[in-house]
């Protein structure tokens, strides 16, 4: 049956920046689809509550503080998630950050910390797993870029240069573990709707405008990429990554209507 | 918890080339998945068998005997589909046609003969499909492109441009009907064990060459390929559109291929040409 090659069902998958945001949609989504989700954030009390909103409803899930900007914490994330269920089946790198700055003002501390977060979090992560999925075996690993690893983003040079690091990552590390029977993918979202941002998409005109799909994308949109990707389904498929952003880059900007300030 | 719908249950699809190979595995799977099928294509024997199979697995089926290089067929594709179920969500434009040439022996009526298979016919499928779908504020479109799409594969000429054409097609046509809640996306596929290249995966000698130059080291099954499409058609895809989706097994990724670069163009033509014999 085809439905049950998207199942996750007793997989351990380990979801970064799981928190808050488009990470705890993703862990929440598959745990949904059957996988043990292990939460892990910087935030103690976010890490607690995706944990228990999941065992809440029936899931199974472990909660790790971890900072994966720094490898021993890396390190102890692994170690204890193959300590309690011994097996990694999947991997997604989602935790990251941002923010603006004129890329001539921006400090050599600012585009270190910003290619920590967001690039460098991606290979100690995926190092680690891929360890201990290579002695499986068998593993996929599913890395959060985002668009702007695609396109240029105005005042987000470090952040944009970090995410297209990842998804060429991706790619040279598919054909590395390859041989080993592990995937390599990548999800790549647009805009997504954030708690601050909600009031940019609500409006006539407003920046839902400029997307073909006229709205703005939500958390929950990624997950059944990300379920895709994860699971039986895609098992042909590595070092793709797949763009979720509701077509908002295959226009030309200039032929997209005016978004709104 | 978020659970993620991939079901297909009270959705409507249109699948050409359904007969066998790809096609035939993304009806078959639209089925499981809970919808009705509509399968076309020009050998009527071979398409009552998906429909039979369909029809065991609950689902109706509507065979329409259709060659998409004829734009009248196409439209009586479309009007017979939704006389019978009102409606159409899913068009999955897979029919095509392969002819392996040197270019210097291929004539101008193999060129347009691909360029109107391969291309034309999905432009105009999907443009009658849309009519449908827009008044409906709902739809799916997903075209199979191929990675002879994005790189170059010698010998494929017209095959390749009309891929790459369909390829861009699914993303202008993005672009005009996303506004209509109408999805457009394409699926690169790599080697799958058709037909098609039947002369590649049934000689041990000429698979070996090619499955050492795929990172995954084997040739895919056409059920994965109907698994991303079945992800594209879904609910679970809602925002996903433009998107082109490869299922190659990492084939394109490195960009040159250590194990092939040792042989000669003619060479690795006649390895070609022999495969598809």
């Amino acid at each position: 049956m085809i439905l049950d090659m998207f199942s996750l069902k007793g997989r351990v998958a380990i979801v970064t920046g799981a928190g808050r945001g488009i990470g705890k949609a993703i862990a929440l989504g598959m745990a949904g689809a059957g996988a043990i989700v292990v939460v892990a954030a910087r935030t103690t009390e976010q890490v607690a509550a995706t944990a228990a909103a999941i065992n809440e409803s029936g899931g199974e899930s472990l909660a790790i503080t971890a900072d994966v900007r720094y490898k021993e914490k890396v390190d102890n994330l692994i170690n204890e998630t193959l300590g309690k269920y011994g097996r990694i089946d999947i991997l997604v790198n989602n935790a990251g950050g941002m923010f603006a700055v004129q890329t001539m003002e921006m400090s050599e501390r600012q585009w270190d910390v910003i290619i920590s977060e967001n690039l460098k979090s991606v290979f100690l992560c995926s190092q680690a797993a891929g360890k201990a999925m290579i002695l499986q075996k068998s593993g996929s690993i599913v890395n959060i870029a985002s668009i702007v690893g695609i396109v240029a983003q105005p005042l987000n040079a470090a952040y944009a240069a970090a995410k297209a690091g990842v998804i060429n990552l991706t790619k040279t590390m598919a054909t590395d573990l390859a041989p080993h029977g592990i995937r390599v993918n990548g999800i790549a979202p647009g805009l997504i709707i954030t708690p601050g941002t909600e009031w940019l998409y609500d409006k006539p005109g407003s920046v839902a405008n400029g997307i073909p799909l006229a709205r703005g994308g939500r958390p929950e949109d990624i997950i059944g990429g990300v379920i895709y990707l994860a699971s039986d389904a895609s098992l042909y498929v590595t070092g793709e990554t797949l763009v979720i952003d509701g077509g908002l880059i295959t226009r030309l900007p200039m032929t997209q209507p005016k978004l709104a300030q | 918890m978020a659970k993620i719908q991939f079901s297909l249950e009270g959705k409507t699809a249109i699948v050409t080339g359904a007969s066998r190979g790809i096609g035939k595995a993304i009806a078959l799977a639209f089925a499981d998945a809970g919808a009705d099928v509509v399968v076309a294509s020009r050998t009527i024997p071979d398409l009552e068998k998906t429909a039979e199979e369909i029809r065991l697995k609950g689902r109706h089926a509507l065979v329409v005997k259709t060659d998409i290089s004829r734009q009248q067929d196409i439209e009586s594709l479309i009007e017979k589909t939704v006389k019978e179920f009102h409606s159409i969500d899913i068009l999955v434009n897979n029919a095509a046609q392969l002819l392996l040439m040197l270019p210097s022996m291929l004539r101008d009526e193999g060129w347009d003969k691909m360029i109107n298979t391969d291309l034309r016919s999905c432009f105009i499928s999907s443009r009658e499909a849309s009519k449908v779908m827009i008044k409906n504020r709902r739809g799916s479109i997903i075209n199979i492109g191929s990675v002879a799409g994005t790189m170059a594969v010698p010998y494929e000429s017209a095959y390749a441009v009309a891929k790459a054409g369909l390829i861009h097609l699914t993303k202008v046509m993005a672009g005009e009907l996303g506004h209509y809640n109408v999805r457009v996306n394409s699926i690169e596929v790599g080697m799958v064990r058709t037909k098609m290249t039947e002369g590649v995966w049934s000689n041990p000698q000429i698979a070996k060459i090619f499955e050492q130059g795929i990172p995954m080291h084997r040739i895919s099954e056409p059920e994965e390929i109907a698994a991303v499409a079945l992800f594209l058609a879904s609910d679970a895809a809602s925002y996903v559109t433009g998107a082109s989706i490869c299922v190659d097994g990492g084939a394109s990724l490195a960009g040159f291929n250590p194990d092939i670069q040792g042989m000669t163009l003619p060479e690795q033509y006649r390895i070609h040409k022999e495969s598809l014999e």
